[in-house]
């Protein structure tokens, strides 16, 4: 088989890599979030990861220059770094948080608050529960 | 809160309401809500004030100085007492709206 031309399965592989990388925070903005989607970036990066190796073995088979040889490693080298920075942020930095086990837990009573809505309107959880049956409380992150 | 605004009907048919906080300023949750049409109050707490009184202070979690809120969800009934809360373990994951509004239809 003759082997010169472009190597399109590193490039590939480097590519999907990149996507996999990105399509957990994609995910994370566009849709709810009550799936665990990050096994599917881990998914994209399996796949990522076998055209790596097939285009591993075609650069460094009979045939191929030099620049074959370093250019693949190299993107095969920043994929495997893309895939570490993956594992860390979405396995270990997204749990570090505080125990929180000063939260009020079931059947403890809410402490009460008023804060400012969006129009500067003070709003309190006594008074919006005296109206309704109950209150979600969502505390996120923010966007600062 | 894209989950919540989805099935903004269900809540408000139980008859709850769901409210947002974190430490954005009024601006910044004023932009979110008509970015993404949310209809329910987005409070603002700069300070920490509910935040800490509910125990979700992360420290200096974004740089040295900032600190914000861990997510965290409670469903109060209107006597004021927790029914069910969520604190996730890890921020990337959140609890399926479904399973709240369930929780949501059984508050008397």
């Amino acid at each position: 088989m003759k082997n010169n031309g472009f190597n399109w399965q590193i490039v590939l592989g480097f590519l999907l890599s990149l996507f996999a990388f990105a399509s957990v925070p994609m995910v994370f903005s566009q849709w709810s979030v009550s799936t665990d989607y990050r096994w599917l970036s881990v998914g994209l990066f399996g796949i990522a990861a076998i055209f790596l190796v097939v285009g591993l073995r075609r650069a460094f088979a009979a045939g191929r220059g030099k620049i074959s040889k370093i250019t693949a490693a190299i993107l095969t080298l920043l994929s495997g770094a893309v895939f570490g920075l993956f594992v860390f942020l979405a396995f270990f930095m997204s749990t570090w948080l505080p125990k929180s086990t000063g939260a009020p837990q079931v059947g403890q009573k809410a402490p009460d608050f008023t804060l400012a809505d969006t129009s500067g309107k003070q709003v309190s959880l006594s008074e919006t529960l005296s109206k309704q049956k109950g209150v979600l409380l969502v505390f996120y992150r923010g966007y600062w | 809160m894209r989950g919540i605004q989805q099935n903004i009907d269900k809540f408000t048919a139980a008859e709850v309401t769901p409210i947002a906080i974190s430490v954005d300023s009024t601006e910044i949750n004023r932009d979110l809500a008509q970015r993404y049409g949310f209809t329910f109050p987005i409070l603002s707490d700069p300070n920490l004030e509910a935040i800490r009184k509910y125990d979700l202070v992360h420290e200096n979690a974004v740089e040295d100085g900032i600190s914000v809120a861990r997510p965290g969800e409670f469903l109060i009934d209107s006597t004021g007492t927790v029914r069910w809360l969520n604190l996730t373990e890890n921020y990337w994951l959140r609890a399926n709206p479904a399973d709240v509004i369930e929780k949501a239809k059984a508050l008397k």
